[in-house]
């Protein structure tokens, strides 16, 4: 049996509205595998960000715990948890998020700024992940050089430079063409069968949901297995 | 990759915007500076002790008016006097340079009282030695490019010689820096006898006479005293000490000053306004990036750090240069109107520390709110924000 890396125990959002207090997610239970590579679903306001943001600690639940790796991050400090983050997540969006006043090379060294590795060390990490997601050749270009395909795998790289055995993805495919997207979904795929990375991806797309393992729903703040 | 070059990368965002908010850094320092040196050339505020201590009579009724020479031995009698000497307004010009100060004084009793003049032996000797000489101040030789054994001719608008001529010739013996606070460094001296004899008029008449007390009476009774002497008489004398003098005839440039200097002060402002807006300006377009740096793991504090380290690199540096080229510019002029500026047009210690403040402070000021808004936003609501 895999190993448990992700464990969320009755998990609930609220978001404050003016005085009133809108609940955006309500009693999430969820396991997921080290390994594993998860699709979430669902219709648009239903939660599915708030989920994820949660799950990479960019956000707290108001009740229930997050674990991750037996570590209950949802108790962490900011400080801690910003350190938790930068070792054990990577984050891919919808609209990439580069740094425009980066080049490619730069953007991805962005996390490794954390770190303490030497320079020569950092340079070998950007270089083994951009050669990763086919982009060697584009190191020095700046993200406004770049196609929206070549920019998603610049974030990407910058995803993995620092080797988090988790990556969340918030429709990473959301803003591209459908041949486009199916190279994304295959660098992802790659990602996880090769080298093991446990992978969330929300996404509306049927096509890129189909590479995952499994597929789950969210509707109105409820978690639901995928009606297949 | 390192933190500066996220620094300097961020700093450049908008090269033009870059390049204008260091122009207007540039022009505003410059600018202040220049000020300052402004403000402290009006403000006579290091006249020197000297200036303070030595009394200056002139006739009561105007500067101009000329007093008799008589009139030196008995200030000499009066109790509490230690030395008294006098000069007169000659009111030379060299070629059509502007009018500067020249005065014909009794060599040894004049260089005794006015001990902030710096003049060599040699020089002194050579000038006693020479009834046509003269000895000048550093920043008149300077800017007129006089050198010892020069003969100079001086156009006065006052003093005609016997022959009918306003020209008169003198020889550099000399050149003197002043020690004192500028007052006597701007002058040309010459000898009394050699004006006495040749003045076409006011033969046996002075300007004005120069007393410094021996300590034995405080220095208003001094003044009263000298005043007191001469009361009722065809020429009645006014007394005050030479740094007030100094002060009443600064303070007619002194509104001048103060004019240019409301002016200057208000572009100087201006400026700042527009650069702190325009510093503002680059850090709230970047309230996503923040979030991108906060979700990638970097803390508050570095972001903080990067953020303020960044505004200080664009405003310091070239801040900092513009003041070297104000003092520059400063050294220029003093060098090129010597005569007419003899204290010098310069800046001080507090000048480098108001101009360092100003510039920590358009900085701060500008970067701190929004850099400071955007960290209290949580990560959720930055990445949120486009
Ligand atoms: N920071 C926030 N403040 C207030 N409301 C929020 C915030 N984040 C999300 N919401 C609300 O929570 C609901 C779910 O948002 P989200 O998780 O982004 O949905 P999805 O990603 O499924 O489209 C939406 O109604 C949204 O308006
Ligand atoms: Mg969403």
């Amino acid at each position: 049996m895999a190993e448990q890396l992700i464990r969320l125990t009755d998990v609930g959002k609220n978001y404050r509205k003016g005085r009133e207090a809108v609940r955006v997610l309500d009693g999430i239970n969820l396991g997921i595998d080290k390994g594993d590579f998860v699709g979430l679903m669902g219709p648009s306001g239903s939660g599915k960000t708030t989920l994820l943001n949660l799950l990479g600690g960019l956000d707290k639940p108001s009740q229930g715990t997050i674990e991750v790796d037996g570590k209950v991050v949802s108790a962490l400090s900011q400080g801690a948890l910003a350190k938790w983050r930068s070792g054990n997540i990577g984050f891919v969006f919808q609209f990439y998020n580069l740094l425009p006043v980066l080049s490619a090379a730069r953007n991805v060294a962005l996390p490794l700024l954390l770190t303490s590795l030497p320079a020569s060390r950092r340079k070998q990490h950007v270089n083994t992940a951009l050669r990763l997601v086919g982009l060697a050749e584009r190191a020095s270009h700046y993200p406004r050089e770049l196609s929206g395909g070549q920019e998603q795998r610049v974030a990407i790289a910058r995803a993995i430079v620092s080797d988090p055995p988790i990556l969340l993805c918030d429709e990473p495919t959301g803003d591209l063409d459908r041949s486009t997207a199916d190279e994304i979904m295959a660098l992802l795929q790659q990602l996880n069968r090769d080298y093991g990375k446990t992978i969330v991806m929300v996404t509306h797309d049927p096509r890129a949901a189909s590479y995952a393992h499994r597929v789950l729903h969210l509707d109105k703040g409820e978690l639901g297995a995928a009606q297949q | 990759m390192n933190r500066f070059t996220l620094i300097w990368r961020n700093m450049w965002r908008k090269p033009v915007r870059t390049l204008f908010t260091m122009l207007a850094v540039l022009v505003v320092f410059f600018l202040f500076t220049l000020l300052e040196g402004l403000r402290l050339a009006f403000s006579l505020s290091d006249l020197g002790a000297e200036a303070q201590e030595r009394l200056l009579t002139s006739h009561k009724v105007s500067l101009i008016m000329m007093l008799p020479e008589a009139y030196q031995s008995r200030i000499a009698r009066l109790p509490g006097v230690d030395a008294v000497s006098h000069s007169t307004w000659f009111g030379g010009r060299y070629q059509d340079h502007p009018e500067f100060a020249q005065y014909p004084v009794v060599a040894e009793e004049y260089l005794s009282l006015n001990a902030e003049i710096d003049l060599s032996e040699e020089y002194r000797q050579a000038w006693l030695a020479n009834r046509g000489g003269a000895v000048v101040g550093r920043p008149v030789a300077n800017q007129y490019g006089w050198q010892v054994g020069d003969r100079v001719p001086l156009k006065s608008s006052i003093w005609t010689r016997a022959n009918g001529s306003n020209v008169w010739e003198f020889d550099i013996e000399g050149i003197f820096d002043d020690s004192g606070g500028g007052m006597n460094s701007g002058v040309l001296l010459f000898h009394y006898d050699y004006f006495e004899e040749a003045r076409a008029w006011g033969k046996g008449t002075v300007g004005w006479y120069v007393t410094r007390g021996d300590g034995s009476i405080p220095l208003e009774g001094l003044m009263a005293g000298i005043d007191a002497e001469f009361a009722n008489s065809p020429a009645e004398t006014k007394t005050n000490t030479e740094a007030a003098f100094a002060q009443e005839y600064a303070r007619q440039f002194g509104n001048i000053g103060f004019i240019v200097t409301l002016i200057l002060a208000a572009v100087v402002f201006m400026i700042m306004l527009v650069t702190g807006h325009t510093m503002a300006q680059s850090v709230r377009e970047r309230i996503h990036e923040i979030g991108v740096l906060k979700t990638l793991g970097f803390t508050s504090g570095s972001i903080f750090r990067l953020t303020v380290l960044e505004g200080l690199l664009l405003v310091l540096p070239v801040g900092l240069l513009a003041m070297l080229l104000g003092w520059g510019m400063l050294n220029v002029v003093t060098e090129r109107m010597g005569a007419m500026l003899p204290g010098g047009l310069k800046i001080g210690t507090y000048s480098v520390v108001l101009g360092l403040s100003l510039m920590l402070a358009i900085t701060l000021g500008s970067v701190l709110p929004p850099v400071i808004r955007a960290l209290r936003l949580d990560i959720v609501a930055l990445l949120r924000s486009s």
